[in-house]
């Protein structure tokens, strides 16, 4: 997990908050998804716009597996670095960064998986086409709660013994990552 | 005997049966040569068959990812500056020869592009290959090497790698080409580019004015990340068409020293035969004399 962590948060630059506040974020952005959506629902209703009827190209992948190729999804709840965010059809065209937590896909069936991401980035286009790309991704219910503490006290003893300012960091990243992971696992 | 028959054989025979001679040991070596050759260029190819079925395996995970990368710069529209010419220019090829033309499509794609202007271009090489071809007309154009490329297959973190690479090395360009090899089918690839950007191309794109809540920390992460997964993508591409190639051109190089060994046994039965008759001939001509 340490290598991926590293690749983000080194290279991308992006400060970090603490996690409490992310997590407010968080909650306050995904009740604002919601009562976006039911708008939109009302909205699609009232005949004016076409949201959430209009099919959605989702394309969901990590470096080893593809979980969606260019698929139709209802809606799609998302972490992101500037808040947690849900993604409908026909939203506005936009990017962010992802950040480690737990992603939703509410399919078209009426079904929801739930997916640990690491890292990545999400790009929504025009013509409603959403491309999730990230680094590593795995099902909630395939993660394994004993190894992600073990993952995660790994990366608290990484962090307390790093020598170098960069080390740190990284070893701080992912311990962010790797408590997340533990969230995800215990969530399930 | 032998020593007799060779002392005798200017005045009685002429000088065939010394050729006859001296050509039966040279092609026996020829012929064992040419067989161990055909058994290297056989496992060689058994090799590339298997490692050519992982990397087939892994494409196929990497080619949405790659794809989903490029979408947004196409569908934001994305074009190099025009008032930047400076270029940076990735071969994606590895270390390993062997395998066809794969290298050298990439390095004669990239003479082509310079063949006028060799001013404004940096060249990053992606393997061994592509910067010993390009380091006898290009050199001052390569600006570095990556190496111990093709020995295992290529994980996201090696692209990381190399992005951290470009991103530390201070190259400064305005736009730039991924070079690679797009894996078609076992017996064909095609060699093409892929644009890479920069964050004042983004600012610039013609419809980067649809895309909601951007700020430079996003535009700058987003960026660093698809050039990772581009350059995780075309070195899955690269890996693929390269073993396929390496497969196709091992199985006719196999075929190839089949042939050879065909001929050679035959000129070889056909040469043992013409001493051993001309042996005999020694003898009978020798006994009836007495």
């Amino acid at each position: 997990m340490q290598p991926i962590s590293e690749v983000t948060g080194a290279s991308t630059g992006i400060a970090r908050g603490d996690i409490v506040e992310l997590t407010s974020i968080h909650k306050s952005s995904r009740m604002f998804a919601r009562t976006a959506s039911t708008l939109v629902r009302q909205v699609s209703r009232a005949g004016t716009r076409a949201y959430s009827d209009a099919p959605m190209a989702f394309t969901f992948a990590s470096q080893s597996q593809v979980f969606y190729n260019k698929e139709n999804v209802r809606q799609v709840d998302v972490p992101s670095f500037s808040g947690s965010f849900g993604i409908l059809p026909s939203h506005v065209p936009s990017l962010a960064i992802l950040k480690p937590g737990v992603l939703t896909v509410f399919e078209a069936d009426g079904a929801t998986k739930k997916f640990f991401v690491s890292s990545g980035i999400v790009s929504i286009n025009e013509g409603s086409t959403v491309q999730i790309l990230a680094e590593e991704a795995a099902g909630v219910e395939d993660l394994d709660l004993a190894s992600a503490k073990d993952v995660l006290s790994k990366a608290h003893s990484d962090a307390n013994s790093a020598s170098s300012e960069e080390a740190k960091a990284e070893a701080l990243i992912a311990v962010e990552v790797a408590e997340e992971l533990v969230k995800a696992a215990e969530s399930r | 005997m032998f020593r007799r028959a060779t002392l005798l054989i200017p005045q009685n025979v002429g000088s065939d049966q010394v050729r006859g001679m001296a050509t039966l040991k040279a092609i026996a070596m020829r012929l064992k040569s040419v067989k161990n050759i055909q058994k290297i260029t056989q496992s060689m190819k058994m090799v590339s068959a298997a490692k050519f079925n992982r990397a087939e395996r892994e494409l196929k995970v990497a080619r949405p990812y790659g794809a989903g990368t490029v979408e947004f710069f196409e569908k934001a529209n994305v074009q190099p500056l025009e008032d930047k010419p400076q270029q940076l220019i990735i071969a994606c090829s590895s270390d390993r020869g062997l395998c066809g033309a794969i290298h050298s499509n990439i390095c004669k794609h990239i003479k082509a592009l310079l063949a006028t202007d060799t001013s404004n271009a940096a060249i990053l090489c992606i393997g061994d290959k592509s910067r010993a071809q390009l380091s006898r007309v290009l050199a001052n154009n390569i600006v570095a090497q990556v190496g111990e490329v093709g020995r295992t297959p290529a994980t996201f973190e090696d692209a990381a790698k190399i992005t951290t690479f470009i991103l530390n090395s201070g190259i400064d360009y305005g736009s730039g080409k991924i070079i690679y090899n797009r894996f078609r089918t076992v017996v064909s690839y095609d060699t093409l580019e892929l644009p890479i950007h920069t964050a004042a191309s983004i600012n610039a794109a013609e419809k980067i004015g649809v895309y909601d809540s951007l700020d430079a920390d996003v535009i700058q992460s987003y960026l660093e990340y698809s050039l990772t997964s581009l350059l995780f993508f075309t070195l899955k591409e690269g890996a693929c068409s390269e073993q396929s190639s390496r497969m196709t051109s091992m199985d006719s190089a196999s075929k190839n020293a089949g042939e050879m060994i065909d001929k050679l046994t035959l000129t070889y039965n056909r040469t043992r035969q013409a001493v051993i008759t001309g042996e005999l001939i020694e003898i009978i001509s020798g006994a009836a004399a007495v």
